[in-house]
């Protein structure tokens, strides 16, 4: 597991700076500057504003110098929130936006596979289409949707839930919910599919031949091989919730970085913008990372190469 | 290869007969449909947050404009996004499995690996990126050679080919998965001994074997695209006002809701109408999936 793990490195560090390269030079090519107000700045103001904020200078030096920086952990001032730097803002922000996918991941993970299982044990059954059929709608019904209807339904109308905001136990459901819904359906279609086919395998008819009740089989021997292709999705699924924060941030109106995100790129606020990127992506090759080698734990018979 | 008689039973269960109908009731409304509203419905007019009546059946919005008219406007945007997004990642796609399939070995190998780390990069975000940093340029390009469609449509354009850089990841797997099969088979093998060159062999035997899986997995992106599109507009950074998806106006329908007063249409409608066209688009997906690849 460790000698994965140092053997994919490089190309994990190669993956991160074609990331920060990418960003900093296509924020460059947006129109507008960072500085762009409605009253023209006077030229002496803007060059003390440019070489505050490390702005000035021929372009690659700049690249050099910031890539040096965040080599260093410094993500540097953003041009927006004035004095504040976008480690401060990062600080705050991310904290949240980790608890509602982190608690998303698990309610999408733990639901769908249920859910699939439950579907695939009773295979052609009432309750295996209709378990289907709500899969197919979740993943049918966009999140900005879902999210509108559950505050309208559960906030507005029933008031058993806070419409939005962030802090106590039951402001998290909502959005949770709303997040993991197309993704437990996600995961529930491929359970049920992976499932059908580990239960038609051979050393599944030896544990039923031995004697063993269906539940027994189901939890100690099909179980644990049909989760394969889920565990797979958990790397894509990562990305998918966090992209996926952003909007439900912005419906339920939690102080998140997918607010921050979207405010960086409308006020070209490079650096910010460079900051949430760069954590983001970090965070899904460590994810991912884990992924595979946890994958490798399950399934002995899996050599992962690096 | 697709025998003839798959669509016909497809066709013979009666929800796959109901999704048919309700794209082809969604793609001829959106085709036909906006041109067929008198003028005083196209623009803003006096009659603010009007509930649905016999006059205005999806009420009206905050400028007095018909949400109807406005709902299939977006329509129109949507399906012409995800359908020309679709494409392109098929032709994307299946050019990279096809190549990394036949190729084998360490060119496999190495072009696999890439699409395993842009699975797992959030793609769209680049793509807002992408459109923020592009979006001048275009129309700037746009007037200089004097193009007025592309001026109008600058942001629909960069979408569309950015969309379909982002989603044929799927699309790829699939098809040097098929690729890796069909390699080994005989006729293939027969095609290499009589000389064929590997060009020909990708077109002619390869390919035609491979059709109704790309058609297959076509049906599932284009669903896919179009969620893409209104996840970027219903943030604000996809398609701008006066123009309308799907996603931008549901986002309008978002914010409309607070506890004072519901203006529940401007919500409904446009998500029962997207929601309503993509599940029967991912339903007859399905089923073609189902009958053309037993093995999934």
């Amino acid at each position: 597991m460790l000698r994965l793990i140092i053997r994919r490195l490089p190309a994990l560090a190669f993956v991160l700076f074609c990331v920060v390269t990418l960003t900093f030079f296509l924020i460059r090519l947006a129109p507008g500057g960072p500085f762009d107000r409605e009253r023209k700045i006077p030229p002496a103001i803007e060059a003390q504003l440019l070489a505050k904020y490390k702005l000035d200078g021929p372009v690659w030096k700049q690249f050099t110098g910031y890539i040096g920086d965040v080599a260093r952990g410094d993500l540097r001032l953003s041009t927006k929130y004035r004095n504040r730097s976008v480690n401060e803002i990062l600080a705050q922000t991310l904290p949240v936006t980790f608890a509602l996918g982190g608690i998303a991941f698990i309610l999408a993970t733990v639901s769908g596979i249920w859910l699939g299982a439950f579907a695939a044990v009773r295979r052609d059954t009432v309750s295996d289409r209709l378990a289907m059929g709500v899969a197919l709608l979740g993943l049918s019904i966009p999140m900005f949707v879902v999210g509108p209807i559950l505050v309208l339904v559960f906030g507005l109308w029933l008031k058993w839930l806070p419409v939005g905001g962030w802090g106590s136990p039951a402001q998290i459901v909502l959005p949770a919910v709303t997040l993991a819904l197309p993704f437990a359906a996600v995961i529930a279609r491929l359970m049920r599919t992976s499932l059908l086919e580990v239960l038609n395998q051979d050393f599944i008819r030896t544990a039923r031949a031995k004697g063993l009740t269906d539940r027994k089989i189901l939890y100690k021997h099909a179980l644990r091989v049909a989760i394969l292709p889920v565990v797979t999705y958990m790397g894509p699924l990562a990305a998918h919730l966090l992209t996926g924060s952003i909007v439900v941030e912005t419906v339920f109106n939690i102080p998140g970085a997918g607010g921050f995100f979207v405010h960086s790129i409308l006020n070209r606020d490079g650096f910010l913008l460079g900051g949430v990127v760069i954590v983001y992506c970090s965070m899904l090759i460590v994810f991912n990372l884990l992924v595979d080698a946890s994958y490798a734990l399950l399934d002995r018979r899996i050599r992962v190469d690096g | 290869m697709v025998e003839p008689g798959t669509a016909a039973r497809i066709l013979r269960r009666p929800a796959a007969r109901l999704c048919l109908a309700v794209l082809a009731a969604v793609a001829l409304a959106a085709a036909i449909g906006p041109e067929l509203f008198p003028e005083s419905y196209r623009e803003p007019g006096p009659l603010q947050y009007a509930p649905p009546s016999w006059a205005h059946p999806f009420g009206t919005d905050l400028n007095g404009r018909d949400v109807f008219y406005r709902v299939l406007l977006g329509a129109r945007i949507s399906l012409v996004v995800g359908l020309a997004g679709a494409l392109i990642s098929l032709f994307l796609g299946s050019a990279y499995g096809l190549i990394a399939g036949y190729a084998g070995g360490r060119t496999d190998n190495v072009m696999m690996r890439l699409v395993d780390i842009l699975y797992s990069v959030p793609r769209l975000i680049f793509i807002l990126i992408f459109i923020n940093a592009f979006d001048g340029h275009v129309r700037n390009f746009a007037a200089q050679v004097d193009w007025p469609w592309l001026m109008s449509y600058s942001r629909i354009v960069i979408l569309i080919i950015t969309l379909g850089l982002i989603e044929w990841l799927t699309m790829a797997r699939i098809v040097r998965g098929q690729v890796l099969a069909l390699k080994e088979r005989p006729f293939t093998q027969a095609a290499l001994v009589l000389g064929q060159s590997h060009a020909k062999i990708i077109l002619r035997h390869l390919l035609p074997n491979i059709l109704p899986i790309i058609i297959v997995y076509l049906t599932l992106t284009v669903p896919a695209v179009i969620l893409d599109e209104s996840f970027l507009s219903f943030l604000g950074l996809g398609i701008q006002p006066p123009q309308a998806s799907w996603g931008s106006l549901l986002s309008e329908g978002a914010q409309s809701i607070n506890p004072l007063k519901i203006y529940w249409w401007l919500l409904f409608f446009p998500a029962a109408t997207m929601s309503a066209t993509l599940l029967a688009l991912n339903y007859l997906g399905d089923r073609l999936r189902d009958t053309l690849d037993p093995r999934r």
